[in-house]
């Protein structure tokens, strides 16, 4: 360890910056989307606004105390971390409040803690910390499923709360995993499997009647599509492979039939028969597809009304009577880039946007700049977190993703979220200040 | 393999995204208006203000109509919850059948949301809706919203009043102020002073939430307008000569009109049977106006600008008139009542202008007119004849005959005055002479006029010559009645003219053995006419026309009493108690009206 000790030097303040400026403009939407004419003052601590001020003043003092925690600790720390984030994921599924039917919640006092915001944090300095010290490549079949634990045990635990939205941005761990060397296969089988569940979604939702197999037969057309491939590609291998190769690619091309069938069947049944109807809602709203419940799209309909009417520069703050009046529910959490896109227009819209970019693509220069591969991983888990979030959430509400409950970060109103995003980040930014004085 | 390039796999997938949700947001916020439209669609809602309607009042300025609160019973779809329809329906004492099917029309008609007003029930009265609103709060997301109706103080003048009702389509598309569910006149002064009586709606822009509830006002009222009152009238109408008109027509089928001369204000216009207006008010304005319209007797039918009637014997005095100024007789010509020409009636051979009038000697006026059509311009009889008819024609219109008389009272029957154009249709141009038409001499054959051009004759004799357009209304907002209705039309006949046929229908009345006795008239001179219109094969209508008094004359009238008979009977009488009312304000003989108001020609 290198003399020296002021962080200062080393700090990246324009990470600080990004993250300042997003909490603010965060705290400013809460404000403007909960703000009642009764309680103006925005230190009120009965309202939002008030509460999510003294959540900031809190975070502060957690980003404070650290950068002042030597990186060491995070690295040794981190499997006991893991471990209590586990433990209290199991507690809140006995001894959780129940809000909105998911168990999610410790309730102290006022206040109420969520667990899984900790989650994202503790699994990605694990997952560091593992991949770091038992020089993972990703060859065997046994790392991929230790790597694989590592996230579905959290994953898993959060799913029975249930918080569908939160196990989705664990997929962002995926990113982490593929830049340390899990084949980029998975990228490209991901981006097939969308594809391919877009198709099923959308021919098995029975919109059109189809000849010979009967109603909601959609699905065997997808199947036969799917045989239709292999064939070719079976003759592809045949025309334009070498002798020698055949047979393996031919069992690729097997292997990717059977894949594609079992996959598009999966998403058929688990749409039609596991999801819960208004899940499956949600999906049928996002492609456009007939929904027997008028007010099934009720959410996003008045979302994007809310955005749409911003225009370029958007109707100014607490001017928007979309969100003045809660035209759109949870408007100060889930669903609030609506008020973004209401009262700060298309050019605050962008500008979020662009902070959120910038501030990812800043964490992930970060984590290229580590010696540690330590630090690294975890600098890539943070940028892959938030990427998700953003990806997920604002996509949500302009109508480019499922309804999804997730926080976007930094703007929702909450504690437990704005303090999780806050650790994750500066945990990263303390790692890197002593970018110097790690050699391992 | 070097990972290290793998960093722009992830950073390309990142700006991937962050690109694709600008482009996102920019189709939904810049270059489409379908999702900015939908949020003001949502958020914004505007409010017509309804100004409170012109009253009319009558010639004395006692209110004739007036307005009153009505409710209508507006529905919030969105908030309906847990609606127990049973006790709903027996608070608004309908049907559970007749509940669903108004849910059912309101959810197909194209005014439909979830979170917009809807009309439940129209026009419940006050009373009614009174035990409503008591309950109205167990029942969310239904509220009454008051709007007013008109209500006709006296119960008279239904069909001259008018009524209101709501727009149909082609209201809208002639004129785009009015929105559906808005009020028009419908008939009557209603309908001839929409415009002024209406006045201005204005319009509130209000912000709502999602319940549909205003919350502001939108842009600090910017878009906002004021209603304007509508305009208040004074009708001409005396309505206590109205009622009495209409008191005298219980019970008989016909009309009355009455129009001062020296202004053509029509002081009443009796259609009989009549209603109250009262029923076309409201709720049940639907059922009432079935029941008229179904109603073999024609209520709704208003008889005395809409019924035509040969004119019959009182047509002979514009024909003698007529020929006085043309020259083709003196009031001293005589004429031989020659019965083999034309059937005639009475004890008399030779009359002069006056006698003829007073005898109403057909042989007579077959010759007056004789001498108008043969003008002996052209040799060929058919020639000359059209020549003669077509300046014929014209001296008859100035009296108004034939025409819509440019009242303000909507739906003028003309009638019909036959002329060149009219017999050539029949018979052929050139192929009728005096002697295939003269019947039209003596006001028979295919003339027509209506009770308000025969009272207006009344009314032209009255001023020796000239008249205004008979009108129902003399004061609009304290501006005075339209343009049109100060200058008088001349008739253009010397009014020297005039006296012989005053005289003659002077004696009429007043003579023994002149037709009209029972028209007779304490301390007022009346100067009248009977017409007995034949009617085969019913009976005769009865018809008299008069004015009084015979100098400086205040009252023109005209009667029909459909198939009443002679004119003199039925007609006569009530008309000399009209006079009376009017002029004295009492009536001296309680016999007569007894005997008119005991007449029932139906029941």
């Amino acid at each position: 360890m290198q003399r020296g000790r002021d962080i200062r030097k080393n700090i990246d303040w324009l990470s600080i910056g990004i993250y300042a400026a997003l909490v603010i403009c965060g705290w400013i939407a809460i404000y403007s989307a909960s703000f009642s004419e009764a309680h103006p003052e925005i230190w009120d601590m009965g309202m939002p606004y008030g509460k999510q001020l003294l959540w900031m003043g809190i975070c502060a003092l957690v980003a404070l105390f650290t950068l002042n925690i030597e990186g060491e600790f995070f690295n040794r720390f981190s499997p006991i971390i893991y471990l209590s984030v586990t433990v209290m994921l199991v507690l809140v599924l006995l001894i959780g409040k129940k809000v909105g039917g998911a168990r999610s919640w410790f309730a102290i006092g006022s206040f109420a803690i969520q667990p899984s915001e900790f989650a994202k944090m503790a699994t990605g300095l694990f997952l560091a910390y593992f991949i770091n010290t038992s020089g993972v490549k990703f060859k065997s079949f046994t790392n991929r499923l230790q790597v694989f634990g590592i996230v579905a045990i959290p994953a898993g635990l959060i799913l029975l709360q249930p918080d569908a939205g939160t196990v989705l941005v664990f997929l962002g761990f995926i990113f982490a995993m593929y830049r340390e060397g899990l084949s980029g296969n998975i990228l490209i089988i991901g981006f097939a499997s969308l594809i391919l569940g877009v198709v099923s979604i959308i021919m098995g939702a029975n919109v059109v009647e189809y000849p010979w197999f009967g109603e909601q037969s959609g699905i065997f057309y997808v199947g036969l599509g799917i045989l239709a491939l292999a064939a070719l590609g079976f003759l592809g291998v045949k025309l334009l492979v070498l002798p020698r190769n055949r047979k393996r690619t031919n069992l690729i091309v097997l292997a990717s039939l059977f894949g594609a069938l079992i996959f598009s069947g999966g998403v058929y049944t688990g749409i039609e028969q596991i999801l819960k109807p208004h899940q499956k809602e949600r999906i049928y709203i996002l492609f456009g597809l007939e929904v027997n419940n008028p007010d099934a799209d009720y959410n996003i309909r008045h979302a994007k009304a809310a955005i749409g009417s911003g225009g370029w520069r958007g109707k100014g703050v607490l001017e928007g009577p979309m969100t003045r009046y809660n035209f759109v529910p949870e408007q100060n959490t889930d669903f609030i880039f609506c008020t973004i896109g209401e009262e700060w227009g298309f050019i605050g819209s962008v500008f979020v946007l662009l902070l959120f970019a910038t501030l990812i693509l800043r964490l992930l220069f970060l984590a290229e700049r580590q010696r540690s591969q330590f630090s690294r991983v975890y600098g890539y888990c943070v940028a892959s977190i938030l990427f998700m979030h953003v990806l997920i959430n604002i996509g949500m509400v302009i109508g480019l993703a499922p309804v999804i409950g997730i926080p976007l970060p930094f703007f929702s109103y909450g504690g437990s979220s704005l303090l999780g995003f806050t650790l994750l980040i500066f945990i990263m930014l303390r790692l890197d200040s002593e970018r110097f004085s790690v050699f391992r | 393999m070097n990972l290290g390039n793998r960093k722009f796999v992830v950073i390309g997938i990142v700006v991937f995204i962050i690109l694709a949700f600008i482009v996102r947001l920019f189709t939904l916020q810049i270059s489409d208006d379908y999702w900015s439209r939908k949020a003001a669609n949502l958020t914004e809602r505007s409010t017509k203000i309804y100004p409170p309607r012109g009253l009319i009042y009558d010639r004395k300025g006692e209110l004739l109509v007036a307005n009153q609160a009505i409710y209508d019973l507006m529905m919030l779809p969105r908030e309906v919850k847990d609606l127990d329809t049973l006790r709903f329906c027996a608070l608004l004492k309908i049907s559970k059948d007749e509940f669903d099917e108004r849910l059912a029309k309101m959810r197909k008609s194209r005014g439909w949301a979830s979170n917009k007003e809807q009309v439940f029930i129209k026009q419940i009265r006050p009373e009614d809706f009174a035990p409503i609103a008591e309950q109205l709060y167990k029942y969310p997301g239904f509220y009454g919203q008051p709007r007013t109706v008109r209500n006709y103080k006296r119960g008279i003048g239904a069909l001259l009043l008018g009524d209101i009702g709501e727009v149909v389509q082609r209201d809208i598309d002639r004129d785009p102020y009015y929105r559906p569910g808005d009020y028009i006149g419908k008939g009557g002064i209603e309908m001839a002073y929409e415009d002024y009586l209406r006045g201005q709606k204005g319009v509130r822009f209000m912000v709502i939430d999602p319940m549909g509830r205003p919350q502001e006002s939108f842009n600090e009222g910017d878009f906002d307008t004021l209603a304007i009152s509508g305009q208040n009238l004074v009708s001409t109408i005396d309505s206590d000569l109205q009622a009495y008109g209409e008191y005298l027509m219980q019970h008989k089928k016909g009309s009355i009109v009455a129009i001062e001369p020296a202004t053509g204000e029509i002081l009443a216009m009796v259609s009989s049977p009549t209603y109250d207006p009262n029923l076309l008010v409201g709720r049940d304005r639907g059922s009432n106006y079935g029941l008229l319209q179904n109603d073999s007797l024609l209520p709704l039918y208003n008889r005395a600008i809409k019924g035509t009637y040969r004119p019959g014997s009182i047509f002979k005095m514009v024909q003698a008139l007529i020929a006085l100024d043309e020259d083709k007789i003196t009031p001293q010509t005589r004429i031989a009542c020659n019965r083999n020409l034309i059937g005639c009636h009475g004890p008399h051979t030779y009359d002069d202008l006056e006698g003829a009038i007073i005898h109403s000697c057909n042989p007579y006026f077959r010759g007056v007119m004789q001498r108008m059509v043969e003008a002996n311009i052209k040799k060929d009889r058919f020639e000359d004849a059209a020549i003669g008819m077509s300046h014929w024609k014209e001296r008859i219109e100035s009296f108004g005959f034939g025409t819509a008389l440019d009242t303000d009272v909507p739906g003028v029957n003309r009638g019909n005055v036959p002329g060149k154009k009219y017999y050539d249709k029949i018979y052929g141009e050139e192929r009728w002479a005096f002697s295939t038409i003269y019947s039209i001499s003596i006001g028979e054959g295919e003339l027509l006029v209506n009770p308000l051009q025969m009272a207006n004759l009344g009314a032209i004799i009255a001023n020796r010559g000239y008249y205004y357009p008979p009108h129902t209304v003399k004061d609009i907002g304290g501006q005075g009645k339209l343009e049109r209705f100060r200058t008088p039309l001349q008739t253009n006949i010397d009014p020297d003219y005039f006296e012989t046929v005053v005289n003659a229908m002077q004696k009429v009345v007043e003579q023994d053995g002149g037709t009209a006795r029972r028209a007779r008239t304490p301390g007022i001179t009346v100067c009248g006419k009977t017409g007995t219109v034949q009617n085969d094969p019913l009976p005769d209508h009865s018809v008299f026309m008069a004015f009084a008094p015979k100098e400086n004359p205040q009252i023109a009238i005209s009667v029909y009493v459909e198939n009443a008979g002679f004119g003199g009977t039925w007609a006569a009488p009530i008309a000399s108690l009209m006079i009376e009312q009017y002029i004295n304000d009492s009536i001296s003989d309680p016999r007569k009206e007894q005997r008119i108001i005991d007449q029932h020609f139906f029941d």
